[in-house]
């Protein structure tokens, strides 16, 4: 009998090309995503060495992360960020890499066009130089982001040398109550096991909880496994996956559909396969999350008290803990609920898609942003936006006083002009609450478009369950 | 010929956990298109006033911990982003190692790719190292990839794990891309069964 794998165990071995005693794996790649942001001195390496690119069609390349969000205009803002943008545009050109570029209508956030372009598939390798990569593992890839010295290598040899990680179950059971979200079981994740957590494994999330998740859904939980310390975050294919899938633009057709299909049917974890480490959720007993700190693993239900660093053992933890405190200005048992706020974000990698802005909408619709209060939307793709707009979304952001912005990183990495001044506070749909992360200074409370949304109408920390009515 | 001999540096304690790479280099610094003078921008929220004036209490501001070129870390040293613009920062600001109990992982491979040495040491090792640098700051430690050890002020050896292939290629003066072009051949057939000849 054949040993029992893993679903991780199972893609892994389907890609390693070669590997010599006590080396690593030469691992092949299928599916390479570039940005303006962390490629250029790839190409410029591959150029030093005259290199070409080994197989132009495994390659996709978009810019995001400094582009304007008011108009699509680069030349107008940033000279140093439209240089960058341009640079990709000639190392494309030059290199032979299909670029979505500022003008093309399929452009946006690099993890929200892969998948909905199609080109995100079960089964495989997927990288990216850009730590959100794992946001791809919830279609069953095995997706990465990878520094810029890796982004040359696979340029060169469509191949990364990687060390086998370990396996990391987490298991998410039960119904999600009114109110509560994927975004809320991460942040859970997140608060319960720290985020050096899952340093040195992969996540795979299993668990009725995780099987009732729409993709979209999926992709918010993987997207923030890096939160957790874990590279890549895998969801099994299943029958959601196949039919998020079927019909897009570079999914697989006709008789190549059903090999693909069959393929992907073996992908799951078999019976009695052994993961490394595992922790269980209990997804019954999740209420709305949000952040008080300055990593993602400081989590807290939102009507639970900040806690106290006069509880925590080790000094170095405890000293973590107070210069957060210090950073967001908040003070030990302090209650979040009604605290003033700033700024909404709504947008991100996380939480960017067509459903993360039907929920926002849900809560905005016929409510006004509080006055204390800028709201920007920002669409994941100029898809999403389109879509969002044939839907009438924008005109209840718009009317209630929101921005209602074009597609790109904006806000998150803030290295477009979209920012958080010194001090403020903002309720944000992202994945990072870093000091400074959205703009210098600022001061981030991480949470799902419901949580923000609310936060957003009624100009304070608020526990969205208490303006759902059903 | 050793591409990386031993080397003797004084100590920079930033004694801090889960250093995110958005500390280590902000993404406003991110829109360069080269590797070089990221290191003027190195913690730079942590280092500078608004008005680009040192910070003097913030540890690289000292003058007894100035040149170091071993950084002190608390545990997760290097979480968050994939940019490996963190290890250019550190390199470029003179730094040749960077010592904490853990590393995340991406940080660590682009770190190791930048010749920054990232030293992992239990947690009574770390606290020794802390409790020395902070009572006698121009305590020098000497460190040795060869064998993989560093040698306390009091002649005492730690030894510390670094991964084979990457340690040979640091000792040799080799990359992962000179040794994955060797691979050419292996490429090619494992191309060929999974997509066909191609033709």
């Amino acid at each position: 009998m054949t040993k029992p794998l893993t679903l991780f165990e199972k893609v892994w071995n389907a890609h390693v090309v070669a590997q010599e005693p006590e080396q690593p794996a030469i691992l092949y790649v299928d599916l390479h995503l570039l940005h303006e942001v962390t490629s250029p001195q790839a190409f410029s390496g591959l150029r030093a060495r005259n290199l070409k690119v080994r197989r132009r069609e495994n390659s996709f390349a978009t810019i995001d992360h400094s582009i304007p969000t008011t108009s699509p205009n680069i030349t107008g803002g940033d000279q140093l960020a439209a240089r960058q943008m341009e640079q990709l545009e000639n190392n494309c050109r030059d290199f032979g890499i299909r670029l979505y570029g500022v003008n093309s209508p399929q452009r946006g956030i690099v993890h929200v066009i892969g998948p909905e372009l199609g080109l995100t598939q079960p089964g495989m390798t997927i990288v990216c130089g850009d730590s959100h990569t794992s946001t791809h593992g919830a279609f069953g890839a095995l997706a990465f982001g990878i520094g810029t010295s890796e982004v040359e290598h696979v340029l060169a040899t469509q191949c990364l040398l990687q060390r086998k990680p370990k396996t990391f179950q987490v298991r998410v059971e039960g119904t999600l109550k009114t109110g509560v979200t994927a975004k809320d079981i991460i942040l859970a994740l997140l608060s319960r096991i720290g985020i050096g957590g899952g340093t040195g494994h992969v996540f795979e999330y299993t668990g009725s909880t995780i099987r009732a998740l729409s993709m979209e859904e999926r992709m918010t939980i993987c997207n923030m496994s890096i939160e957790g310390g874990a590279r890549a975050g895998m969801i099994a294919p299943d029958e959601t996956t196949f039919q998020y899938i079927a019909g897009k633009e570079f999914a697989p057709k006709g008789a190549s559909w059903l090999v693909h299909l069959n393929r992907w049917r073996s992908l799951p974890t078999d019976a009695g396969a052994v993961y490394d480490s595992s922790v269980t959720i209990d997804a019954n007993a999740l209420t709305p999350m949000i952040t008080y700190g300055t990593n993602p693993g400081m989590g807290i239900s939102v009507t639970e008290p900040v806690p106290d660093p006069a509880h925590v053992v080790d000094s170095l933890d405890r000293s973590a803990l107070e210069k957060s405190l210090r950073y967001m200005a908040l003070k030990p048992g302090e209650k979040l609920i009604g605290k003033r706020i700033d700024v909404v974000f709504i947008g991100s990698c996380t939480n960017s898609r067509i459903s993360d802005l039907r929920l926002a909408a849900s809560v905005i619709n016929g409510r006004k942003v509080a006055p204390n209060v800028r709201a920007l939307v920002v669409p994941g793709s100029q898809a999403v936006k389109r879509q969002a707009e044939a839907e009438g979304l924008d005109r209840i952001f718009k009317q209630a006083g929101a921005e209602w912005r074009e597609s790109g990183c904006s806000m998150c990495i803030a290295m477009n002009g979209d920012q958080l001044e010194p001090g403020q506070y903002a309720v944000s749909t992202s994945n990072r609450n870093f000091e400074g992360r959205q703009g210098k200074g600022g001061r981030t409370f991480l949470a799902s478009p419901l949580t923000a949304a609310a936060a957003a109408v009624t100009g304070t920390i608020t526990d969205v369950r208490t303006l759902l009515n059903d | 010929m050793n591409h990386f001999p031993e080397f003797a540096s004084r100590i920079a304690p930033l004694l801090v956990n889960d250093i995110d790479t958005d500390q280590i280099i902000p993404a406003r610094f991110l829109k360069v298109t080269d590797k070089a003078g990221l290191g003027a921008s190195l913690f730079a929220d942590w280092r500078f006033q608004p008005d680009g004036s040192p910070k003097a209490e913030f540890v690289l501001n000292q003058p007894q911990h100035r040149g170091a070129g071993i950084l002190l870390a608390g545990n997760n040293f290097g979480c968050g982003s994939s940019r490996e613009h963190a290890p250019w920062a550190l390199v470029g600001y003179g730094f040749r190692a960077v010592i904490s109990t853990s590393f995340a992982d991406i940080f660590k491979n682009n770190a190791l790719k930048n010749a920054l040495l990232p030293i992992t040491v239990d947690t009574s090792v770390h606290r020794k190292l802390s409790e020395l640098v902070l009572n006698e700051p121009s305590v020098e430690l000497s460190v040795d990839l060869e064998s993989q050890t560093f040698r306390m002020p009091d002649g005492g050896t730690v030894r510390f794990p670094i991964d084979g292939f990457a340690k040979s290629c640091l000792l040799n003066g080799t990359d992962d891309l000179g040794y994955l072009l060797r691979f050419e051949k292996q490429i090619e057939e494992y191309e060929t069964m999974r997509f066909g000849s191609g033709v």
